[in-house]
């Protein structure tokens, strides 16, 4: 590993020194493309995101892709129904290594306002799992901006060797979830035990 | 012509159509509006008339909605004389169930509306279907299904008549009363009653910790 | 391409009894519920001759909420909150349908200001929903980019005047039964009239740029013809009824709140096709303008409020009503069915969208799939009013 005070030293003599997990690192959080692929009210909010005003395009996201196959990014954008729960899995399962989850929204979060409805799902992490929570019913589009930004500081200090490597170079890893199947009254399996441990809850009695 | 009120609209639609009988049902709340009755059988003709009928011109069907009547008890205080003391017996007898369709019709040609058409079924169990008036205004084709759905009121009828909101092979109907979601959350930030009890068998009550 | 009524009549003919196409050589296609012009989480089943549609069947239920539900098991004030996630784009004139119908249930009056509010507030919404949906029509022509950047540019400026007004941008949760949640912030109207003065401006430049468009004007003109009878018959409201011909706004038919007291017209269309959607919708914003300025004008000093109105604990008597208005979509109504406790018995909401895609498959049938998708767009549906 190359000298911090030294890298500095031969920045300023135009020398330009890195590591290839930097250079990799720096290529794909400045590159994440989102899925265009909007659930609810929070899907507007994303679009406005990538408008004029707010011009996600700074931050190098501004290419949202139409197919999953050319995507790096989902963001759940909205309240997740049971009928369209099975889709966004299989949304994400056709999404190509290396590949990261925004879970934007209270809905997205937990269900949200919508949480003791029949046919909604209670939160995208009992299916997928999430890297990024924003809170919001919906949040602004500032707080979709900070949660790339938080997703691309994450993505830049991804260790490329070693056992805290991230998922897609790990072989035993899952990079696919099963799909949850239409059941007589709920989806089946309704979670994925695997990935959803609640926390225990304490309440007073 | 102003738009006659329920209590006209029975007489005309009684007087032009024969053998048809419409009930009238009272509301009363503000709007006081009354709506009208008619049994699944005289319901296509009453469309039919209500539609083609050049002093009413119901041509838009604007709104279809379906309402549950669970099976409920009604009390009746009566009062008998034993041995010369008066005394309050309650009865109580089983109001059966039914669900109910609701139909709001305007004119879009004439202006005016609304006319409140209803129907109902017989039970809320296995004979549970209405006319379909899908023929008589294609509106009615999606909330019909929907009705149909949610509710589980058959529509006879109606060109095609399968779930809509909810995916094929669902066994429950949400929208009714007894319905019984499936216990799918377990944790809640503010729980109370019903919710609470559900909560507390997710997580048994522990001591809080300071 | 294409074709005049007959020819999709043939294809209607081909079809066999049960409804399914005849001949080997048909592909069928799933669009949705994640497609590329993407309206929500919508999905339709199409039925491809070549590229032309020959039957298309709509699936819903992808963003089936159960607000009606949740409705039934909150107060009625409860519900307030949840009218704004109907059509996420017009939450101030779902507040005004939901606080009508209680108002109506209940017999309460609403005081002057607030009338002249909600009319503000009503046409302010129409004002960026069509802004929006006609850049969105022109993304679904594949013109990606530009016509929408350009009007959620100025759909930001509209809603930096609600969020000033009422705390959020989308989530408005304004009206209350019996007038309005707050007085408008000092200086509200000062701003309010900066925007309608130079909006003219951005639709002219808008205008300009499009209405004359020679792609423009051949991807939509003669294309998704919807007859006038038909129209009526299926429920179509709004600018969609309109649009073939028909005179129908509820702002004049039942002149709900104050608005028998402002001078707008009503467009209409000749042809019913897409452009006239297009059109009625460009002409619509300026008859919005006319309004907002006569009510910025006249809009009197005073409570927006009964101090005296119960909000908390309110239990309307029993019996039901239905109040609807005009919103941007089309005809927004709400059922209400009381039984005199605190929450609603029975909470319907009649939504526009989803009636005025009764007829998606008449208008689609016998064109091309990449015009089914502007004829989508043309309809103008949010799927959280067509799911609930």
């Amino acid at each position: 590993m190359i000298d911090e005070g030294l890298k500095n030293e031969l920045a300023r003599q135009g020398v330009v020194a890195t590591s290839v997990q930097e250079l990799y690192n720096w290529g794909r959080s400045n590159s994440v493309w989102p899925l265009s692929f909007g659930l609810a009210c929070c899907a507007i909010e994303m679009m406005a995101a990538s408008m004029s005003k707010w011009d996600i395009a700074r931050f190098g996201s501004e290419v949202f892709r139409p197919s999953p196959r050319q995507a790096d990014l989902m963001i759940v954008a909205g309240t997740v129904t049971k009928k369209m729960a099975p889709q966004v899995v299989r949304l994400y399962n056709q999404m190509p290594e290396p590949k990261y989850v925004i879970a934007m929204g209270a809905c997205a979060i937990s269900g949200g306002p919508f949480k003791q409805g029949y046919n909604v799902l209670k939160g995208i992490d009992r299916l997928l799992p999430v890297d990024i929570h924003i809170p919001g019913c919906p949040p602004r589009p500032e707080a979709l901006l900070h949660a790339l930004i938080t997703l691309q500081a994450r993505i830049a200090a991804e260790p490329l060797t070693g056992p805290d490597r991230p998922r897609h170079l790990r072989a035993d890893a899952p990079s696919e979830f099963p799909v949850p199947e239409f059941g007589a009254h709920d989806l089946v399996p309704p979670k994925n035990d695997l990935l959803w441990k609640p926390a225990p809850v304490v309440r007073p009695g | 012509m102003s738009f006659p009120a329920p209590e006209e609209l029975k007489t005309i639609v009684e007087a032009a159509l024969h053998g048809v009988r419409v009930e009238l049902v009272p509301n009363p709340a503000v709007p006081s509006q009354s709506s009208l009755r008619v049994a699944p059988a005289d319901a296509d003709a009453v469309a039919r008339f209500l539609r083609d009928d050049p002093r009413l011109l119901l041509d838009c069907c604007s709104n279809v909605t379906g309402i549950d009547w669970p099976d409920r008890d009604e009390k009746t205080k009566t009062k008998t004389v034993v041995d010369g003391v008066e005394k309050e017996t309650e009865v109580v007898r089983r109001v059966p169930g039914t669900l109910e369709v609701v139909y709001h019709l305007y004119s879009v040609a004439l202006r005016h509306g609304p006319a409140i058409l209803r129907q109902r079924t017989a039970d809320r169990g296995g004979d549970c279907s209405v006319t379909s008036l899908t023929p008589v205004w294609r509106s009615c084709e999606f909330q019909e299904r929907e009705v149909f759905d949610l509710f589980g009121v058959g529509f006879a009828g109606h060109p095609d008549l399968r779930r809509i909101l909810m995916w094929d092979g669902y066994v429950d109907h949400p929208m009714r009363k007894d319905y019984v979601e499936p216990d799918d959350y377990e944790y809640e930030p503010t729980p109370h009653d019903d919710v609470l009890e559900r909560a507390k068998s997710h997580y048994p009550p522990t001591e809080a910790k300071p | 391409m294409s074709l005049p009524a007959a020819a999709s009549h043939a294809i209607r003919a081909r079809l066999d009894a049960e409804g399914n196409a005849s001949g080997g050589d048909q592909l069928e296609v799933a669009m949705g519920p994640q497609h590329p012009s993407t309206h929500g989480v919508f999905r339709m089943d199409v039925v491809l001759d070549g590229e032309t549609v020959v039957k298309l069947k709509p699936v819903f239920g992808y963003l089936h909420r159960n607000h009606e539900k949740i409705a039934e098991g909150t107060s009625y004030l409860g519900s307030m909150p949840y009218t704004d996630r109907l059509d996420y784009f017009c939450s101030l004139t779902n507040n005004w349908a939901y606080a009508l119908a209680v108002e109506k249930l209940a017999g309460l009056a609403v005081p002057e200001r607030a009338e002249y509010i909600r009319v503000i507030t009503a046409e302010l919404t129409r004002l960026q929903n069509h802004t929006s949906v006609c850049g969105f029509l022109l993304q679904d022509m594949g013109a990606l980019g530009t016509p929408l950047m350009w009007a959620f540019r100025q759909r930001e400026k509209v809603l930096d005047l609600v969020e000033s007004l009422t705390g959020a941008r989308m989530m408005c949760n304004y009206m209350r039964f019996g007038g309005c949640r707050c007085d408008l912030p000092p200086g509200w109207i000062a701003q309010a009239r900066v925007l309608v003065d130079e909006y003219p401006r951005f639709l002219e430049e808008f205008e300009a740029l499009l209405s004359g468009n020679e792609i423009l004007m051949a991807r939509t003109q003669g294309v998704g013809r919807l007859p006038a009878a038909l129209a009526v018959a299926a429920g179509v409201t709004g600018p969609m009824l309109r649009a073939s011909g028909v005179d129908h706004d509820l702002r004049k038919v039942d002149r709900y709140g104050i608005y028998d007291r402002f001078q707008f017209r009503v467009p209409l269309g000749d042809h019913g096709d897409v452009f006239d959607r297009y059109m009625i919708r460009v002409l619509e914003l300026r008859e919005s303008l006319g309004i907002l300025d006569q009510a910025l004008r006249d809009i009197p000093p005073g409570p927006v409020i009964d101090p005296k109105a119960k909000l908390r604990g309110f239990r309307p008597k029993a019996g039901e009503a239905y109040g609807r208005i005009e919103s941007p979509k089309g005809e927004l109504g709400f059922y209400l069915v009381s039984d005199g406790g605190p929450n609603p018995y029975r909470y319907r909401v009649r939504p526009p969208s989803l009636i005025n895609l009764t007829i998606l498959e008449d208008m689609c049938l016998g064109h091309s799939v990449a015009d089914a998708v502007v004829i989508l767009g043309s309809v103008d549906i949010v799927l959280g009013e067509v799911d609930r």
